[in-house]
């Protein structure tokens, strides 16, 4: 197994610590099917905005005070005083909302492709796990600024939890250490935004090891039958991650250097005020789905599991959806429930965005306040999508399984790729070959 | 060691009594390790020592409402004019989510004295000064949810599931009133 370095330094250590073994086993010929497309880009590309994040938010540590009176200032002297403080605070910003772009763009991947289906369940759920890790260190990350909407998203998230039955307050009171979000919640979202990431990067190590355990799935969905269906991960993958990153990285920069406060909201840059609560409340635009589903159900307690439902129910998937054809590209019906899906979560972007009474009109194409226009509410789209949200999952998916007749499955990786039924597929079918004569 | 082999399944053996007993010591023992590293998460002893205020009410124009910090949250006072009374009191048989009498809900029917803070979420619903918007009933009216309260700050409608807390509070004098 162990691989012969040249360098007699590199030799004498992985002689005592395979280390060297260890990365040149799963980072360097770790076999990997030869057709992924570039939606295989964004793992690795989840895993740059972690170390980023990690970064970027160790140095603004450096610079920031956790306490009710200095936080907003210290945000405003490290974007204005700090040598190069603006870029890593914007870097930090705007890397959060790179890094839920590609962790959505990753799992809708997986949802499309049928990666979460066996063998790869559990690998499907320490992904969740990330999920709400991310989720949990964003919310808090995004109070340490300490401006109106820090301090009343805050509030209202932390609320969530007196929707419990019996315990809810005590909990409540429990995460803020007083009677209402103030200076000891403030000190202990920074001790655990800063602590989470560490977890999350342990929960990341477990993800790889459960994904190196079966390999990546590839958009055909078959396993690879022998060494002429995979290549190894370097050359091949190293380059073509670089080559997405490369392309990544001109779009978050774009955001830093140009765009930089877009993505955020207005009212952030006014300090936390506990007597006044702003117009709108809204988080950040990668919880709005979320945020939509709580506000679609009027009972509060139904409400917040709901909301924390539409995350639960992804660990469950790989026993809602029983096809056992992993890529949708030869599931017919499947497809148009999954761009549904995928648009349906744009409409409780929407629905999270806007106030619940606004109306949108599909007449003029806009959202506006309820002056009579002909239109549906905002809460009514908001409850459609739900229900289509969950529909999906819980109806959809275990109706498909039953119903669906899926188009015939290639025969191998190679195939598809150089053509069904020719004679040349045939002798590859029979006798592998090395990759470089295919 | 002679019954230690007659019926070890039936009986337990003393190796299972040290195995239990030391199993429930360790349980005990690491649970109240915990205990004071999730205590210390609570409420200190100085945000505690902050738990009371003083208020003189007497300042108060009918009509007019103050917001006094309590707590850390917003504190409601409102000296009610009449016809807000009245509405309140003739509200008690209405139909409501938290059904309250006013009388209950007001110490001095004049000085209304409630938490600020939407039951619904904890957004401080708006009708405090005169150009705020206070909802169908005369009360307040949340921005977050829409929740709406009557003059008597009992919830009426939207998604808030009971009235605005009263706090515990007492008139010390005829006008000054501590809260907490």
């Amino acid at each position: 197994m162990s691989a012969n370095f040249k360098n007699p330094v590199v030799r004498w250590i992985d002689h005592r610590l395979p280390i060297f073994t260890f990365m040149h086993h799963e980072a360097n010929e770790y076999p990997t099917p030869k057709n992924l497309s570039y939606w295989w880009n964004f793992g690795s590309l989840a895993g740059f905005m972690l170390v980023v994040m990690m970064a970027s938010g160790i140095f603004l540590a450096m610079q920031y005070t956790p306490h009710v009176d200095y936080a907003f200032d210290s945000v405003e002297r490290i974007m204005r005083d700090v040598n190069y403080g603006w870029l890593l605070r914007y870097i930090h910003m705007n890397g959060a909302s790179m890094f839920f772009i590609v962790v959505y763009i990753h799992m809708f991947r997986g949802l499309y492709f049928g990666s979460y289906k066996a063998p790869r369940e559990l690998l499907w759920q320490i992904g969740v796990v990330i999920l709400l890790l991310m989720m949990a260190t964003a919310f808090m990350g995004y109070v340490l600024p300490w401006g109106q909407m820090s301090f009343w998203g805050a509030t209202v998230i932390t609320n969530l939890f007196s929707a419990l039955p019996v315990v809810g307050e005590s909990i409540v009171t429990l995460l803020w250490g007083g009677f209402s979000v103030d200076n000891p919640t403030l000190n202990r979202f920074f001790s655990l935004h800063y602590l989470l990431p560490f977890v999350l990067l342990g929960v990341v190590v477990l993800h790889v090891v459960a994904l190196h355990r079966f390999g990546s799935n590839n958009p055909i969905g078959i396993d690879t039958k022998g060494p002429q269906d995979s290549i190894p991960f370097h050359p091949y993958y190293t380059v073509k991650d670089l080559f997405g990153l490369g392309v990544f990285m001109i779009l978050f920069a774009y955001w830093v250097f140009y765009a930089p406060v877009t993505l955020g909201d207005p009212d952030n840059f006014i300090p936390a005020n506990p007597l006044s609560t702003p117009q709108h409340i809204v988080p950040e635009w990668y919880f709005l789905p979320y945020y939509a589903i709580l506000r679609s159900i009027p009972d509060k307690l139904m409400g917040v599991i709901a909301m924390f439902a539409s995350i639960l129910v992804l660990f469950v998937l790989p026993w809602l959806d029983r096809s056992p054809v992993r890529s949708g590209r030869y599931r017919p019906a499947f497809k148009w429930f999954f761009w549904m899906l995928v648009f349906d979560c744009a409409i409780l972007t929407i629905c999270g965005k806007n106030a619940p009474d606004w109306i949108w009109s599909p007449l003029s194409f806009s959202i506006g306040p309820d002056v009579g226009q002909a239109g549906v509410s905002i809460i009514t789209m908001g409850q459609l999508a739900t229900t289509y949200y969950f529909g999906y999952f819980l109806v959809i998916l275990p109706l498909l399984s039953i119903f669906e007749r899926a188009l015939p499955v290639p025969l191998s990786i190679s195939r598809p790729v150089l053509g069904a039924g020719g004679a040349h597929a045939a002798i590859a079918q029979r006798s592998p070959k090395p990759m470089e004569k295919l | 060691m002679a019954d230690h082999a007659q019926s070890p399944s039936e009986q337990g053996t003393r190796r299972d009594f040290l195995f239990l007993t030391a199993a429930s010591v360790t349980a005990f023992g690491a649970a109240s390790a915990v205990w004071p590293f999730v205590s210390s998460m609570n409420p200190s002893k100085d945000v505690l020592a902050l738990s009371s205020i003083e208020v003189d009410v007497g300042q108060v124009a009918e009509g007019q409402a103050i917001t006094v910090k309590w707590r850390g949250k917003p504190v409601f006072i409102r000296h009610r004019t009449a016809d807000e009374i009245a509405l309140a009191v003739k509200d008690d048989a209405a139909d409501m989510k938290d059904p309250q009498k006013d009388e209950v809900r007001a110490q001095k029917p004049k000085y209304l004295v409630m938490v600020g803070v939407c039951t619904h979420l904890g957004c401080v619903p708006l009708g405090q000064k005169d150009a705020e918007p206070k909802g169908e009933f005369g009360g307040w009216y949340c921005p977050c949810h829409g929740s709406q309260y009557d003059t008597s700050g009992r919830i009426r409608k939207g998604p808030a599931p009971i009235n605005l807390e009263v706090p515990a509070y007492q008139y010390l004098s005829d006008t000054v009133v501590k809260i907490g």
